[in-house]
């Protein structure tokens, strides 16, 4: 048995004092400066942390307030209030929210899943992945992976083309898979790329950080093709390059030769001309793993199978920033996954292709959840922005300042931060696989059977209680 | 408590907040111009004003009832030195599911035994799904036809139902205190929940911290919790109660075990569960000896054998199939199925697997109802649901799903004054001292206390509840049971309109 995953993360301090959700305390006029809330009520000594003079208690923007309401509630002379801090509920839009990218931050300091009190504060459901709750298992179908509970929970999946079957050679001792080279297939630890995201204040440094934290973790790191040769050499095996249509046209041959050393995957960008590309890809006598990008967008389903066919051994499935359709805003990336996927089944190609996909993957339940709609694995991009700190306020796009700085952060800890908050998310994958009972993230693929859509639960148990035959009065 | 012609109600008891300023949703201002006339000190309802030694205070801010008020303090006001805004603070408290306006009605039913009049939403949160959009539909045809005293209105449960050898108990009211384990909570807690619980005539359960000596007077009301870590369980506690609860699962947590992080362990928290002070505790998931319906029954069967009058509850949360496992647990020989749905609460669980892991009790509940009812033994078994219940509404709206009763929890503590901060796991625990076993935190509450503000809500919802029925037209609860067409989804509607 092949040695057990961890992932080693340790405690990185942020840079910056971290916005919180309520962290405005306002001291009306009238205060008699008698100090009984700062030197005595608060239970977790935050007046005492932030060096608060007591006798200049005048508004202030605080970091470390845990919102228990004591000293508001027990000053004298009702002089304390606060209130919603602005500035981190303008945090990021409605995908990217002020909560996620909080939770975020606290991963990627710790490496530790996060654990609260009280129940579930959240609405009762939502968009997108929002939609759906994952199974568990429980008495009548316990674990069906026996009874060793999640210490050998195995979160690996393969990239590339798997054997459909074994041949059994009568005249040899060799049992192996018909015209199938162990080239033809990669595998990482866990079902987590890491990929540049589409904006951020990014420096060379932070890309060595990337590359180091895919390297640790024994993952990829996707990037393009020209940024991937900045890289320091030892970093090859762990890069996956972005080939965009323009220096594939100009042939495919030169553009291979130019990626870093010991590069074992591509990805190609295709233009709407791709056919002749591909064949001529596929022909070539390769070292590198093939994988080529669908837009999430009218048309994917034929364009991925089209793609198989061609002999493509991986497909990229792309959504936009938030995981929304290019075309369609109101398309989630589950919905497309779920209908490449199923496009892919039907056709009875599935097993030959794996299946990726990208955008808007924002919290640590999205990777099971891609994965039961259909993925086999997933990519990562802006959690490592947020794990250094970013805030989402897109300054960088209008070529303004980084608030937090990024591109000073040095490469260990940019390295150090993203392998927490890998860590932290691959420890909550294996919470959900083992209270679904699943064993191996490559047999969680396409499960929707351990899996309840929001839409059918509720149209199932709801829709009968429409009818109302006579007047009402509702409360 | 199984003969009811004999209980008696406890009494509300007026029981304000116990800290300095209470929030409220509005705040009052009052200006120098004010000429102590005494004016809003007559005219409001709700002792906002207070007139003291020839000077009118506000003294009462949070029982401002603000724009739903209709002679209003600003209004009669000869100076206009009044002036009313929103409480910034209240903003800050709860969440979607809780949102402030239903602490503070929750606050003011502990307070007063009685449903806000006005001011405050006390019927439904904003989670916009769920409960949040389920109404009660009230025909009008049925309204007022019910001629009935309140004092005679049957809202017990009978726990009960295979007709075996075991207790015959059942509740006064359609709810008990779900488990709260004594680690997670206090002893004050603890304490004041079974307290309030023994005065209503229903049970409440210990979690799975073991069971302390200072609950023993009200053993007769006392559920004992088996769950997976086995913590505190002993042949003698599980003698003295009438129920005994497996937990195979928690709502909130499905799929994972129990976990109090080391700081909550304390010298006592250790010693009940007989484990190291300071280190966290994890119980496995699941119960290591139970893979199939069939070991399941010999859990059932060895209750059975070390307390044979004892009834047995199965607490589950809420899978796909969770039909299958009501009905497995009928045949193992519970008496009582106990569903929690997945937005339950808990003092500490990964946030991961609060929202995602298993269904909310609003699906369950019909599909267990109806799966029990095709399987013919649904009268056989009693089913009580949790998970996310936090008003009498969402009582009612429980029962007529298909429950004949629920579990309270979060509702308890937030009698005790909680406001949802989710630091319940945190260091020395709750700020506020409900759910902390810091010896300085935990007096924050005293027992009596405690216990009248449980029972005042608790109060406040049997009335609540016993209004509901009667305009529904109903005698008793037990009508309600199963009776979806008594409700209406928001979504879904297709004739009639909201109120």
């Amino acid at each position: 048995m092949p040695s057990k995953y961890v992932i080693h993360t340790e405690a990185v301090p942020r840079r910056f004092q971290p916005l919180i959700q309520s962290g405005i305390i306002a001291w009306e006029e009238g205060c008699l400066k008698c100090a009984v809330c700062v030197k005595k009520k608060c239970v977790y000594g935050v007046y005492d942390h932030r060096g608060l003079d007591a006798r200049q208690m005048v508004e202030s923007i605080d970091n470390e307030c845990m919102n228990c309401l004591r000293c508001v509630q027990g000053c004298p002379n009702e002089l304390i209030h606060k209130s919603i801090n602005p500035e981190f509920m303008a945090m990021g839009d409605e995908h990217w929210s002020p909560n996620i990218i909080a939770s975020l931050w606290a991963q990627a300091d710790s490496g530790k899943i996060p654990v609260s009190g009280a129940g579930y504060p959240g609405p009762f459901s939502g968009p997108g992945f929002d939609a759906i709750w994952t199974d568990m298992s429980e008495i009548v179908r316990p674990t069906r992976d026996g009874i060793h509970g999640r210490e050998y929970i195995s979160t690996a999946i393969d990239l590339g083309k798997t054997p459909g079957h074994l041949v059994f050679e009568p005249e040899s001792e060799n049992v192996g898979a018909k015209n199938f080279s162990p080239l033809q297939l990669l595998d990482i630890p866990l079902p987590i790329i890491l990929k540049v995201p589409g904006f951020g204040a990014m420096s060379e440094e932070i890309f060595r950080g990337w590359c180091e934290a895919a390297k640790r973790l024994g993952t990829l790191f996707s990037l393009s093709a020209e940024m991937s040769t900045k890289m320091p050499e030892e970093y090859g095996p762990w890069l996956l390059p972005s080939l965009s249509a323009d220096p594939i046209s100009k042939g495919f041959n030169k553009a291979l030769k130019a990626l870093p050393p010991g590069c074992r995957m591509v990805e190609l960008c295709l233009d709407d001309d791709w056919h002749e590309t591909v064949k001529e890809v596929m022909a070539l006598d390769r070292k590198v793993l093939i994988s080529a990008k669908v837009s999430m967008a009218e048309g994917m389903e034929e364009k991925a199978q089209q793609l198989v066919d061609a002999g493509v051994p991986i497909i990229h499935l792309e959504g936009d920033f938030r995981g929304r359709g290019f075309d369609d805003p109101e398309k989630f990336l589950k919905d497309g996954i779920r209908s490449v996927h199923l496009k892919l089944v039907e056709t009875g190609v599935r097993d030959n292709v794996t299946l990726l996909a990208s955008g808007g993957i924002s919290m640590a339940e999205h990777v099971p959840k891609a994965i039961i709609c259909g993925a086999d694995g997933v990519f990562v991009d802006f959690p490592m922005l947020i794990a250094l700190e970013c805030r989402m306020c897109r300054r960088c796009e209008k070529g303004l300042s980084c608030p937090v700085d990024i591109q000073d952060a040095s490469s260990e800890w940019t390295a150090g931060r993203v392998i927490n908050l890998t860590g932290a998310w691959h420890n909550q994958l294996l919470e959900v696989m083992g209270a679904m009972g699943i064993r191996d993230a490559r047999r969680l693929r396409g499960e929707v059977g351990r899996a309840m859509f929001f839409e059918q639960l509720d149209r199932e148990t709801f829709e009968s209680m429409g009818t109302v035959e006579e007047e009402c009065e509702l409360e | 408590m199984n003969n009811s012609e004999s209980f008696q109600l406890p009494e509300v008891k007026r029981t304000p907040s116990r800290f300095r300023n209470p929030i409220g949703k509005y705040r009052l201002n009052r200006t120098s111009a004010c000429v102590a006339c005494g004016k809003c000190v007559e005219i409001c309802p709700y002792e906002v004003h207070v007139a003291r030694r020839g000077r009118v205070r506000i003294e009462n801010a949070y029982r401002c009832v603000g724009k739903d008020c209709e002679n209003t303090c600003i209004d009669v006001c000869p100076e206009q030195a009044l002036s009313l805004k929103r409480n910034p603070d209240f903003e800050v408290l709860g969440d979607r599911r809780w949102p402030p306006d239903l602490l503070a009605a929750s606050w003011h039913m502990a307070e007063f035994g009685q449903v806000p009049e006005k001011g405050l939403e006390y019927r439904i949160g904003a989670s916009e799904g769920g409960y949040d959009k389920l109404r009660i539909a009230f025909r009008k045809s049925k309204i007022g036809s019910a001629m009935v005293d309140d004092d005679e209105m049957d809202l017990g449960v009978l726990l009960n139902r295979r007709g075996d050898n075991a207790h015959l108990a059942r509740t006064e009211v359609p709810f008990y205190g779900g488990g709260m384990s004594y680690g997670s909570v206090s002893i004050n807690t603890m304490l004041s929940r079974m307290k309030a619980a023994a005065a209503l005539g229903t049970f409440c359960c210990t979690g799975e911290g073991g069971y302390p000596d200072e609950l023993k007077p009200y053993d007769d009301h006392v559920i004992t919790q088996v769950a997976t870590g086995l913590f505190g369980v002993r042949e003698e506690t599980l003698q003295r109660v009438k129920i005994v609860e497996f937990k195979y699962a928690q709502g909130a947590k499905p799929g994972l075990g129990g976990h109090l992080l080391g700081d909550k362990v304390t010298p006592g928290v250790a010693r009940m569960r007989e484990a190291v002070v300071g280190y966290p505790l994890f119980s496995p998931f699941p119960f290591h000896s139970v893979y199939s319906v069939e070991d399941h029954k010999k859990h059932v069967d060895w209750i059975k054998a070390i307390n044979p009058k004892a009834l047995v509850s199965v607490k589950v949360s809420t899978p796909t199939d969770v039909d299958m496992v009501a009905v497995g647990s009928y045949y193992a020989g519970a008496h009582i199925i106990h569903l929690d749905g997945s937005y339950g609460g808990t003092g500490a669980a990964p946030d991961i697997a609060k929202k995602n892991i298993a269904m909310p009790i609003e699906y369950a509940l019909p599909k267990v109802h109806k799966f029990l009812t095709e399987e013919g033994v649904r009268d056989k078994i009693t089913v009580i649901a949790s998970g996310g219940i936090r008003t009498p509404h969402d009582v009612a709206k429980t029962i007529a799903l298909g429950a004949d009763g629920v579990c309270t929890g979060t509702a308890d503590l937030v009698a005790l004054e909680c406001i949802r901060c989710h630091n319940c796991e945190s260091g020395r625990g709750c700020a506020r001292g409900i759910a902390s076993t810091d010896s300085e935190l935990m007096n924050l509450i005293e027992v009596e206390w405690g216990t009248q503000r449980i029972l005042n809500l608790f109060l406040a919802w049997r009335k609540e509840l016993i209004r509901i029925l009667k305009k529904l037209g109903m005698k008793s609860l037990k009508e309600l049971v199963g009776r979806t067409d008594c409700l209406v989804h928001l979504d879904y509607m297709k004739n009639g309109s909201e109120k």
